[in-house]
């Protein structure tokens, strides 16, 4: 029985660690892209609360939290709340399968760092789920229904353009998504995440973008992943000056929190797929000198870095590039990306056929 | 134990929706009562040892197909429907029938019920390895040629676009 209890108290440990990290990464999030992108604008962007305007997020959540939460008359009550509540709950969902360090070693407990991962029956090996990024393509795509039922159910042609453009992008963009992850499953031979990072361990060359020749198929993931999060350049679900607002004019106070909240979670995950899949996930040097606790956590450090990383291109390119018009969107994604996903399965599959 | 508390929850909230999907009046409502059922079976796919049965049905049924369901009702902007008093027909034949098919099948389970073989968790092999096993190796031939079957039916579906857009 203390077994089934350690396990429990261990499982909701880390559910709330990953939480409360999450929450206030996607707070911080956006506070350094407002930052960022104020200084590629040479303006100073947030400012005056706190030290940097680091209380920004603070304020802004306090804001949200206080405004009127009011609903548009002849809205689809259920629906129009449900669809905020969709799309958040799948973006912190998707968080529980990304493997983000090794195993970690607390009084006599040992336990993966990762929501979903466990430790084998002999007690030395982890493993997670074995089709955990199944799993994680399943989340995505139902997340496509937070988006769709929120302009649908807003009663605004407005919001009703946006939710068309952003589903129809969105299931356009998950086939080259799904496709460019492909390569990867075929050389790790394994759906699960954390052997996909195992097998990478050890030097950058080990990484599936340099070792395994995937760089094709990492630029494809980066493109669909863009346009999977409605980010610049493929932000035409909430241009500013066609649509308003996009899906979300309708909704106020909270329920915008909400999808805001989504939005980030959802570029965090797609940065955190991303280092998992491409860039060998937390592997990196970690010198044998360092006392246990730090050998562990260096790891995670490692894979936030990565993480990082991702989430400033996100926003470099958001201050470089303009925005993409409907028609070039689609037949970018249909007649460039997908047969380039196509010819990158077809070569890595007779590689590894040649290869024996 | 745990297994058949998850198989119950799952098992109500399956026949749950689907008996939602048919009282609901308005479509986007049934739609989401389908998309609840699809979700909840991949759960008890799931609850069998099927997980890559469970993850696929809720990547192409509650993900593609569902969606393409969402899509068209909200572009035919569809309201809610208008309720015939019911044919004389389908209440006659319809109430007996359902019986009578809810009689077979308790009878065949319940009564001829003793020839099953219960397995644990992990002992029934459904992972994404074994079924590729069977897919690429025992079945190729049904598996290649039911793609070649679903190719041409995306490639009369574009036929049929292509004559709509000419005229």
């Amino acid at each position: 029985m203390t077994d089934a209890l350690t396990f429990i108290l261990t499982a909701v440990v880390k559910v709330l660690i990953t939480i409360f990290v999450l929450l206030t990464a996607v707070a911080y999030t956006v506070w350094l892209e407002r930052k960022v992108v104020g200084r590629m604008q040479n303006r100073w962007g947030p400012s005056r609360v706190g030290p940097f305007g680091l209380l920004q997020p603070l304020a802004d959540g306090l804001k949200f939290i206080f405004k009127e939460d009011l609903t548009p008359p002849y809205v689809h009550q259920f629906v129009y709340i449900l669809a905020p509540m969709l799309a958040v709950i799948m973006a912190l969902t998707a968080i529980a399968l990304v493997p983000i360090g090794p195993t970690i070693t607390i009084g006599h407990i040992t336990t993966p760092i990762q929501i979903t991962g466990v430790m084998d029956a002999n007690g030395h090996d982890s493993s997670d789920i074995g089709i955990g990024l199944l799993i994680l393509l399943g989340i995505t795509s139902i997340s496509v229904y937070g988006v769709s039922l929120a302009g649908w159910s807003s009663n605004s042609k407005y919001s009703l353009l946006g939710s068309l453009r952003a589903s129809a992008q969105m299931v356009s963009y998950e086939i080259a998504l799904g496709l460019s992850l492909v390569g990867v499953l075929m050389i790790s031979g394994t759906f699960s995440l954390r052997e996909i990072v195992r097998q990478q361990q050890g030097g950058f060359w080990h990484w599936n973008i340099f070792g395994g020749f995937q760089f094709v198929a990492f630029f494809i993931y980066i493109m669909a992943a863009y346009a999977e999060t409605n980010r610049i350049p493929f932000d035409l679900p909430e241009a500013e000056t066609e649509l308003v607002a996009g899906y979300h004019t309708e909704y106020s106070a909270m329920k915008f929190a909400m999808f805001f909240m989504a939005e980030y979670a959802n570029m965090i995950t797609v940065a955190c797929v991303a280092s998992v899949i491409f860039l060998g996930g937390w592997s990196g040097p970690i010198p044998s000198f360092l006392p246990p606790l730090l050998q562990s956590l260096l790891p995670v450090f490692y894979f936030l870095l990565r993480v990082f990383f991702f989430i400033f291109l996100y926003i470099w390119i958001r201050g470089t590039l303009p925005r993409f018009r409907y028609d070039q969107l689609m037949a970018f994604g249909w007649k460039f990306l997908l047969p380039l996903a196509i010819a990158n399965i077809v070569i890595t599959a007779f590689v590894i056929a040649v290869r024996g | 134990m745990l297994h058949l508390i998850l198989f119950a929850i799952f098992g109500g909230i399956c026949a749950g929706a689907a008996l939602n999907m048919v009282v609901q009046k308005h479509p986007i409502n049934s739609a989401l009562s389908l998309i609840v059922v699809m979700v909840s079976l991949a759960m008890l796919y799931m609850l069998l040892g099927a997980e890559f049965v469970a993850a696929v049905q809720i990547i192409v049924y509650a993900g593609a197909i569902m969606v393409l369901f969402v899509f068209v009702i909200m572009l035919l902007n569809a309201g809610e429907e208008e309720h015939t008093k019911g044919s004389r027909v389908a209440m006659i034949f319809g109430f007996p029938s359902l019986i009578i098919g809810a009689g077979v099948l308790v009878y065949t389970l319940v009564l001829k019920g003793g020839n099953t073989v219960s397995l644990a968790i992990g002992q029934f092999h459904g992972r994404a390895e074994d079924i590729s096993d069977l897919l690429f190796k025992n079945f190729l031939l049904p598996f290649e040629v039911t793609s070649v079957l679903i190719l041409i039916a995306i490639i009369g579906a574009v036929l049929l676009a292509q004559k709509g857009g000419a005229e």
